[in-house]
């Protein structure tokens, strides 16, 4: 019977595998549903380990959206380790949800969400353990349908073959209107069966089905034309915003697992989007514009949130979180009302600045000065024009010497290596970066003993980005200056020993390029990975370079394109981009233009602060960017009956 | 209003809780996060550690493994206020999610819990080995003078002796069929009284010692359930570790009459913390 549990069947293979709690549910704040009282059963998948997906905010905030709703079951399922793939093939044992334990397959909807494009392999283990074909053409009446989500959605081409739809943007409302349309079509006892009802879903704004869009390529291996094959389909599918997050205070009540996750505190997004222009950043470009939680809606959902879930830490998370309009209030009034009760503020911030130091003092006032972050990104001040990061050398030094003044020991700064124009350089420059920081800090302090981490990443170009065109660099190259790199920053040893670096190999990288700029061609290359046992390819123990090349060179090489092609080559403002019938809303002349930009040095002012430079989201949205300062108050300092924490 | 870091513990609870169901495989430091997270949620008035990182003191005896379930596991808690017992048991018990049961609260008497637990008892379910079987090869493990087992530990392959830790081995005479859809229909009921050595012998080197001595199938489908820990009286049965406390709750209960409004307004104070 549909919906009824495999556990008993899985229960005598736990023992058997690595830490089995994992697979058994039971996290606070999660919902078990009858099945049959229920209309639309939603399976959301993470595609990666239970402890990293569980604390993943888009599948927490999409399982409370469509669980409030009483005749909607929304459970969730991860990718299991190889150790229980093993034994649930053996055994017959079919991709489960954790919260009952139910097959995949009997779901109506499967919904992934994709932060990173190295999950995909993991898509393929979890639909063909849940009994689902690989290919969507193959797929029937009986079978769920694959829908993806999260940011690798805004180019979801290498994956076409294997999804019958993608949801581009924002996931909240959409999802429910997913829902809604499912709904009907099983109320009218499905008409027209599975063609009929992804024809209904593809008039839904914002998703995507591959199957409605047909790609002819050009003799050179480049993209001839993306042709709509379908009348209902927009021709390009323009991505789902969500206007008001005070209308969405969610999750409000968070998951909280038994088992330990990756991240252990309580997350609240206090806003979406990005206006600092980075030319290398994904998420700034394609979640704009800027759409500010207001100050008391961030207070309603800290005092819940930590009520509901015994968290006794709070991340106030954002793509810059310092740069919300009403940040100081927001720290302030937060350190005030929990002061006294253990429980700790975090920030990830990337600003370098000052009034960063003052935050990062709010919010440690009761706690230990560990170490703070910043993200310069590129070494020397012309890469970072290159990539926008308008930072300069001396404003980092009077913001570290700040910090070591103020009793911090440790700086920890994160890198790009491998960005458009670079050279060795630039990247040689880290280290003296490095050091200067290191003299400022002793200076500062009035103690050796200080550290600052260097924390290096290769350079992936992205799609909707200005570097969309730009060509990879080689893996080889990356190494050859992190060497340097690293022979430099050793070079004074009194002053290196301070310094610690820490980054990986750039081949896990080129596999990422590969999946983030790939069209459909790419999708065959992930089913032989996949098919020679790639799985996990997010994790440098399980992740094989040479899988991903052998895989390339049967599969694409024979389609007259290569791992090369794809990555290190350069494009240009004619090449149609697998990725453009998707509508990030930026206007491409624009990216283009910033490109163009970027590779003679020239900065983008940020428009929170400064006159729109027509990057082309806010009018297609009809819109504009939604800061505050909203002149509220954080919260009225109210005793909350304990009773109603439980 | 909060609790104060700073505040002495008045008073230590001595809980004695269950880990059931799915929740049998959750490890030691799985039980003890969600505990932590618990007792916040209930808003109790915690005694916590001092330093940069305060945590709120919670002393844990022993911990039944991964895997298996426990109808006796033992912890104490400090608390910067007299609060009744049964109190805190019933909203500790409703902030742990379903599968983690508080089933008792005493405060603390004299002596430490940890002396008062040698041994459990433990209920050994062997799908897929009938009770006679089960029983020729439990008096056989019985007869030996010693039996070594090895295990996979995180210092690598330890040999220990489970013969020794084995105080009494019966087997429940009445073999249930499970309706077992693998088939493996039959199921043999063992229990089992060990000792707390060091290294541990746990229910499944019980199991190992059985199939070494009468060769039952190594992958023999096992549920254990620790049912009891005390300590060994002369008979070879466990003394509940909670029995102490109990009395001298019950003495000192008389002695306190007269303070009880105090008491009252204190808990007052809890109920509106907002933590």
């Amino acid at each position: 019977m549909a919906g009824t549990s495999v556990f008993e069947q899985l229960e005598p293979l736990l023992p058997r595998v690595s830490k089995p709690v994992q697979y058994v549910g039971g996290e606070l704040n999660s919902t078990v549903k009858d099945w049959d009282t229920t209309v639309v059963r939603w399976a959301l998948m993470y595609p990666d380990a239970y402890e990293v997906g569980l604390p993943n905010q888009g599948i927490m905030i999409l399982y409370e959206v469509l669980n409030e709703h009483p005749d909607v079951l929304a459970e969730r399922t991860y990718a299991v380790w190889p150790d229980l793939e093993a034994l649930m093939r053996e055994h017959g044992v079919p991709q489960f949800t954790v919260e009952s334990h139910r097959p995949v397959g009997d779901f109506d909807l499967l919904g992934v969400s994709f932060a990173t494009e190295l999950g995909y392999t993991n898509l393929l283990t979890a639909l063909d353990l849940a009994g689902i074909p690989l290919h969507a053409k193959q797929r029937t009446d009986d079978h769920p349908v694959v829908i993806a989500g999260g940011h690798a959605a805004f180019n979801p081409e290498p994956i076409a073959d294997f999804i019958d739809a993608a949801v581009v943007g924002d996931g909240e409302e959409a999802v429910l209107e997913i829902t809604a349309m499912v709904r009907e079509w099983k109320a009218h006892g499905r008409p027209g069966g599975r063609p009929e009802l992804l024809g209904r879903l593809s008039t839904i704004d914002g998703v995507y089905l591959p199957s409605c869009y047909d790609v002819s390529y050009l003799p050179d291996g480049r993209i001839a034309q993306v042709v709509r094959n379908a009348e209902r389909a927009a021709q390009r599918v323009a991505k789902r915003t969500t206007m008001d997050l005070d209308e969405w205070p969610y999750p409000k009540q968070p998951l909280v697992p038994i088992a330990e996750s990756v991240h252990e505190r309580m997350s609240v997004e206090i806003f979406r989007g990005c206006t600092r222009g980075c030319r290398f950043c994904q998420a700034g470009m394609i979640t704009r514009p800027v759409r500010e939680r207001s100050i008391q809606g961030i207070g309603e959902m800290v005092e819940r949130g930590l009520a509901a879930s015994g968290f006794n830490e709070v991340g106030l998370l954002s793509l810059s979180s310092a740069d919300h309009s009403e940040i100081r209030e927001i720290t302030k009034g937060l350190a005030d009302q929990y002061e006294g009760t253990g429980t700790g503020l975090s920030l990830p911030s990337t600003r370098v600045d000052a009034f960063n130091i003052d935050l990062a003092n709010e919010i440690s006032r009761n706690g230990r000065r560990s170490g703070l972050t910043f993200a310069p990104e590129g070494g020397s001040e012309r890469i970072r024009r290159v990539i926008n990061k308008m930072v300069s050398e001396e404003d980092l030094i009077r913001t570290v010497s700040t910090a070591f003044g103020a009793g911090w020991r440790q700086v920890k700064l994160y890198f790009m290596c491998g960005l458009p124009t670079e050279t060795d350089d630039d990247v040689l420059e880290i280290a003296h970066m490095a050091h200067r920081v290191i003299r400022a800090g002793r200076e500062a302090s009035g103690s050796k003993d200080i550290r600052c981490t260097i924390s290096i990443g290769a350079f992936v170009p992205k799609p909707h980005t200005p570097f969309q065109w730009a060509a990879q660099e080689h893996p080889d190259i990356v190494d050859q200056r992190l060497s340097k790199l690293r022979a430099e920053i050793n070079s004074d040893r009194k002053i290196g020993r301070n310094v610690g670096m820490r980054y990986h190999d750039g081949k896990p990288s080129l596999i990422e390029g590969l999946l983030s700029r790939g069209d459909r061609r790419v999708g065959r290359v992930i089913e032989r990975v996949w098919r020679d046992g790639g799985r996990f390819d997010g994790w440098s123990e399980h992740f094989r370079y040479d899988r991903w090349v052998a895989a390339c060179a049967a599969e694409l090489v024979p389609q007259g394109v290569s791992l090369e092609w794809f990555t290190t080559r350069e494009r240009g403002f004619e090449e149609v981009l697998p990725w453009d019938h998707v509508d990030s809303g930026l206007d491409r002349d624009w990216l283009w233009d910033d490109w163009q930009d970027a590779l003679s040095g020239r900065e983008q002012d940020d428009c929170r602060w400064t006159p729109c430079f027509d990057c082309g989201v806010c009018p297609s949205l009809g819109t504009d960017i939604q800061v505050g300062p909203s002149g509220r108050q954080l919260l009225p300092l109210s005793p909350v009956a304990a009773n109603n924490g439980g | 209003m909060s609790p104060n870091p700073s505040a002495a513990p008045v008073c230590k609870v001595r809980l004695c809780y269950a880990k059931r169901g799915k929740l049998r495989f959750t490890s030691h430091r799985d039980v003890a996060r969600a505990f932590e997270r618990a007792l916040r949620r209930a808003g109790l008035p915690m005694a916590y550690s001092q330093g940069f990182h305060p945590h709120p003191k919670v002393s844990w005896v022993g911990a039944a493994p991964t895997g298996a379930a426990s109808e006796a596991e033992y912890v104490e808690i400090a608390l910067v206020e007299h609060l009744d017992p049964e109190m805190v048991r019933a909203r500790i018990d409703a902030a742990l999610p379903d599968g983690l049961a508080v089933l008792e609260g005493v405060v603390a008497g004299p002596g430490s819990l940890a002396e008062r637990i040698d041994a459990s008892a433990w209920r050994i379910e062997v799908r897929g080995v009938a009770g006679p079987r089960l029983r020729q090869a439990a008096d056989l493990l019985l007869a030996a003078p010693e039996l070594l087992v090895e295990r996979v530990t995180k210092d690598g392959l330890r040999s220990l002796d489970a013969r020794a830790a084995i105080v009494s081995l019966e087997v429940e005479d009445d073999s249930r069929v499970l309706p077992a859809p693998d088939q493996l229909g039959r199921c043999g009921i063992l229990v089992a009284v060990v000792r707390q050595v060091s290294p541990a012998v746990r229910p499944d080197d019980v199991l190992s010692a059985l199939g070494a001595v009468a060769g039952l199938p190594s992958s023999a489908l096992v549920k254990a359930i620790r049912t009891a820990q005390g300590r060994l009286d002369d008979d070879g049965g466990l003394v509940d570790p909670l029995a102490a406390d109990r009395a001298s709750a019950r003495t000192a209960a008389a002695g306190k009459a007269l303070a009880q409004s105090d008491d009252g307004s204190h808990q007052l104070d809890v109920a509106r913390y907002t933590g």
